[in-house]
């Protein structure tokens, strides 16, 4: 019972703390935000110089950030290696014979 | 699941799925798309036909040697394409410069761009597949 009150207050006390915080960010849509610099216009002024490609996002992803993008590809191998090594002995099972679930 | 009707529908749908997939993969870099969306739309319709006929017959069809070749290629070649850089004499992963880039707006534009998202298309629809058929299929205690 106190620990569930002691909780409820924490909880209380930690919301309380987060609206405050987000009450101080920036509005939303104006132009004068931190994430309006120069950065993004850069992008959308010389795509075409830099990469000649008409979408930005995927100039972003394979071009800009490529590098970013191989560690992803290497996550998503990472990934699959640890599942056939785990799963890959049960893999016979289901071929041929009728699923239960 | 054994479903006349559903294991038909998937029969009919499964090209257009494939072509649509392979459609966002391609002109990732002139219209929306890339490719991990493209990607994912091809491994939807193996899950898809995973999910009408069985699993058994779904890694049949994606079997995990050609899982293991893929997933090793694509991130083989996005490190290969990168090195290419390099012994050109510029910096990792440098594109325009290196690569040809003919006109903005064309299929074979924007240097490694495309053959960089193909290969992230692939392995992206290969990890769905694989991780799919595994979880799915394995053995209940």
């Amino acid at each position: 019972m106190l620990r569930q009150i002691a909780a409820t207050i924490l909880i209380l006390l930690l919301g309380t703390v987060l609206l405050y915080m987000t009450s101080e960010m920036p509005r939303f849509g104006d132009p004068g935000n931190p994430s309006n610099n120069e950065l993004s216009a850069r992008y959308t002024d010389e795509v075409i110089e830099d990469v000649n490609v008409p979408n930005i996002v995927t100039a972003i992803i394979t071009d800009y950030r490529a590098y970013d993008t191989l560690g992803e590809a290497t996550v998503l191998f990472a990934g699959i290696v640890a599942v056939l090594t785990v799963l890959a002995a049960h893999s016979d099972v289901g071929r041929g014979t009728k699923k239960d679930g | 699941m054994d479903d006349l009707v559903l294991q038909t529908i998937t029969r009919i749908l499964m090209p257009f799925i494939q072509v649509y997939g392979i459609f966002v993969i391609v002109n990732g870099h002139l219209s929306p798309g890339g490719g991990f969306a493209g990607g994912t739309i091809l491994g939807a319709s193996v899950i898809l036909y995973a999910l009408t006929f069985n699993v058994g017959a779904a890694e049949d069809l994606y079997p995990d040697d050609l899982a293991e070749a893929v997933e090793s290629s694509s991130v083989l070649i996005f490190v290969l394409v990168g090195l290419f850089a390099i012994l050109m004499g510029a910096n990792f992963l440098t594109n325009i410069g290196i690569f040809p880039s003919p006109e903005t707006g064309t299929l074979f534009t924007g240097g490694f761009v495309m053959p960089l998202t193909l290969a992230i298309g692939v392995k992206v629809a290969s990890t769905v597949i694989t991780l799919f058929t595994h979880l799915f299929g394995e053995k209940k205690p």
